[in-house]
């Protein structure tokens, strides 16, 4: 490859591997803009949707949670209301009525109790034995007393177990008596344990100071941010949403409310990915989308340009082809012009040295032979001025047929037939070359061309084959077959071969290698001509002391160029 | 040449070329043979023989400097029609002899071509036009 063409291709690399990029980058980029716009509006929309529901839902159960407080504390101001002090100390119309209430609800209501002013329990109903248990120094009783209503924290108390007491403070003979019930912690704990969302949602109620109201189900340090900034915030109706990321890839959702007038705090938490789990679906659908999309235009581009690439090669290729075609066929245009030329010119001339000679020749009739000194010599050099005559007629007759002046009628022609014709004249010559000929003819269809130039063509070949063997003898393999839409004939001799210096030039006008005055240089050149006109081929492949073969192609469906 | 033709069998030939070495060498071959040459350098001169004499056959060159063989001809064919025309060509052009063919020549040959050959055409003209 010369430095001219390595340039070239990797100027053409160079092009089609910017084409290639640019393709790739305008395919893939706005796949990726397009995706990652609609992935963000969604995330935005979703994310909207998301803490629109939780809030929802979290308000539904602040509000659940406050009315069951408010209904229990309905329950035992009902109770008080309607019974006095004097009453409920009375031991069977307390169990009578703690057995109501459970019926009524259930086990929520653990026990019922009458406190007087003291702090003494003085009538108890329910499981535990804390008739006159002593409430005064209990922190829950002080602030029982406060107020008319009263909903303490969870707390263990004297019974171990955590509970919150439910209290109304009644005034009876002057003196303010509690009646209080206990909510039982499992079944208070049951409503918000219920706020299961998603794989990792869940809800817990703490107080004020961070202590749990309920059971977390998962351990949380309410010290700890964001719980520590949700029970500064004193806001009893607000409800706050919070995204926090607590380690690299845990990223949480808070949602905080107030309970009970702002003393507890109803919070929910999920993790982010498990809330936003279509939305990270969406994502990866998303990515995947991307990757394959990238990776399918990745594949397409590379095809096609790959496909370019060879394309633009082939068609370089060709395209040289075409123009030592052209400069081939050119170079044979010029040639045939002049050869027509001086084929004219010089026949003139020879034509009367031809004649000159044979005057000459008659006139030595005349003669009295016994008086002419070198009669012999003269006949002999007469003869050889006429035969030399015909030589240069011959060469000018192939010139002329390089210029294709002669005959060339187009005609149905059987070609094997031409072939048989052709080996018949030479067979004399190969016997005298001691070469064999042997011909392998298969059926083939007949073509349309002109008889006299495949004549030409196939007497050059033989003629060529016989003079590389001649010193030696040898084989002349001559074939003809049918192979794809072309007949195909083989001339392949065991001669001594073309040297590789030679073969590319082999089909150059004026080219021989034959001693000066045997070979015009004319023979495969007019070949040439004849099969490329035909839309054929001629080829050769020569390996030196092994011998030549000559491939000639000829379209069964000849269309003259 | 032993023998010596009778007058009558001579054949009167028309030679028009316009090489003329080439005329005059086979001029003297052909009178060597019992043919009566006439001989023309150029086409019009040809034209101007053809006026004065009758000729058996003519041999006519195809490209001649002053006239073209072709128009030559049909000239020739037209006075004097009985005569037959061998045309010669220098360039080898089947074709153009061809066309002569067409145009009432007898035959054609290329230069340069046997005297033997030539003879043969210039007989077989003559029996021809004797037969006609």
């Amino acid at each position: 490859m010369s430095q001219q063409e390595k340039t070239k291709k990797d100027y053409l690399g160079m092009f089609i591997r910017s084409r290639f990029l640019s393709v790739l980058l305008t395919s893939i980029t706005p796949l990726i803009l397009v995706s990652v716009i609609i992935l963000f509006q969604f995330y935005t929309s979703y994310h909207e949707k998301v803490r629109a529901h939780l809030e929802t839902l979290v308000n539904k159960h602040k509000l659940n949670i406050d009315t069951f407080l408010h209904e229990r504390l309905g329950n035992i101001r009902f109770l008080a209301e309607n019974h006095s002090i004097g009453e409920l100390s009375n031991q069977a119309l307390l169990d009578r009525q703690l057995t109501l209430l459970q019926e009524e609800y259930n086990s929520v209501f653990v026990d019922l109790g009458v406190i007087n002013e003291n702090g003494i329990q003085v009538a108890y109903a329910g499981p535990f034995k804390l008739r006159k248990a002593d409430y005064s120094e209990a922190d829950w009783l002080k602030r029982a007393l406060e107020s008319q209503y009263f909903i303490s924290d969870v707390f263990l108390g004297l019974r171990g177990l955590p509970h919150f007491i439910i209290s109304v403070k009644v005034k009876w003979n002057g003196q303010p008596w509690i009646l209080r019930a206990t909510i039982d912690f499992m079944a208070f704990n049951d409503l918000v344990e219920n706020i299961r969302i998603g794989e990792t949602g869940f809800a817990f109620i703490v107080n004020r100071s961070g202590e749990f109201q309920t059971k977390p189900l998962y351990n949380i340090e309410p010290k700890e941010t964001p719980y520590i900034d949700f029970l500064k915030n004193k806001g009893i109706n607000d409800i706050q949403v919070v995204t926090k990321s607590n380690s690299f890839l845990r990223k949480n959702l808070y949602v905080s409310t107030s309970l009970k007038q702002g003393d507890w705090l109803l919070i929910f938490q999920q993790n982010a990915s498990d809330a936003f789990s279509d939305f990270y679906e969406a994502l990866q659908i998303t990515l995947v989308i991307i990757l394959l999309g990238s990776v399918a235009t990745f594949m397409m581009a590379f095809i096609r340009f790959k496909n370019m690439t060879i394309n633009v090669e082939k068609a370089e290729k060709e395209k040289q082809l075409m123009n030592e075609q052209i400069i081939q066929t050119g170079k044979l245009a010029s040639v045939g012009e002049l050869a027509a030329g001086i084929a004219h010119e010089i026949n003139n001339p020879v034509a009367i040295m031809v004649e000159e000679a044979g005057w000459m020749e008659d006139l030595l009739e005349e003669e009295e032979r016994s008086q002419i000194k070198n009669l012999d010599e003269f006949v002999r050099a007469l003869k050889q001025i006429r035969t030399q005559g015909h030589r240069c007629k011959e060469i000018t007759q192939k010139l002329l047929s390089f210029a294709r002046k002669t005959d060339s009628r187009i005609q149905d022609v059987q070609i094997n037939d031409v072939m048989e014709e052709v080996v018949a004249i030479s067979s004399q010559r190969a016997k005298y070359s001691n070469v064999t000929l042997n011909m392998d003819l298969h059926d083939i269809p007949t073509v349309k061309i002109s008889q006299t130039e495949m004549q030409q063509v196939f007497l050059n070949l033989i003629n060529n084959a016989l003079d590389a063997m001649e010193k030696k003898g040898g084989v002349l393999d001559i074939s003809s077959q049918v192979e794809d839409g072309h007949i195909v004939l083989t001339f392949a001799d065991n001669g001594p071969g073309i040297p590789r210096a030679n073969l590319g030039r082999i089909f150059d006008p004026f080219f021989t290698t034959k001693p000066v005055g045997k070979g015009t240089g004319l023979g495969l050149a007019i070949c040439y001509g004849i099969i490329k006109t035909l839309g054929g081929e001629i080829s050769v492949q020569s390996t030196v002391d092994v011998g030549t073969t000559f491939y000639v192609k000829i379209p069964i469906d000849v269309n003259e160029k | 040449m032993t023998d010596t033709p009778s007058k009558a069998d001579r054949i009167k030939l028309l030679f028009v070329d316009d090489e003329r070495a080439y005329v005059d060498v086979l001029s003297n071959r052909f009178a060597k043979r019992n043919i009566e040459v006439t001989k023309a350098y150029s086409g019009s001169d040809g034209i101007q023989a053809l006026r004065n004499h009758d000729f058996d056959v003519a041999i006519l060159d195809l490209k001649m400097e002053d006239m073209d063989g072709i128009e030559v001809l049909k000239i020739f064919k037209k006075m004097y029609p009985r005569m037959e025309v061998i045309m010669l060509t220098g360039h080898g052009s089947e074709k153009a002899a061809r066309e002569g063919i067409q145009f009432g020549a007898f035959d054609y040959l290329t230069k340069p071509c046997e005297l033997e050959e030539l003879l043969q055409k210039i007989h077989e003209a003559v029996k021809q036009r004797r037969r006609s």
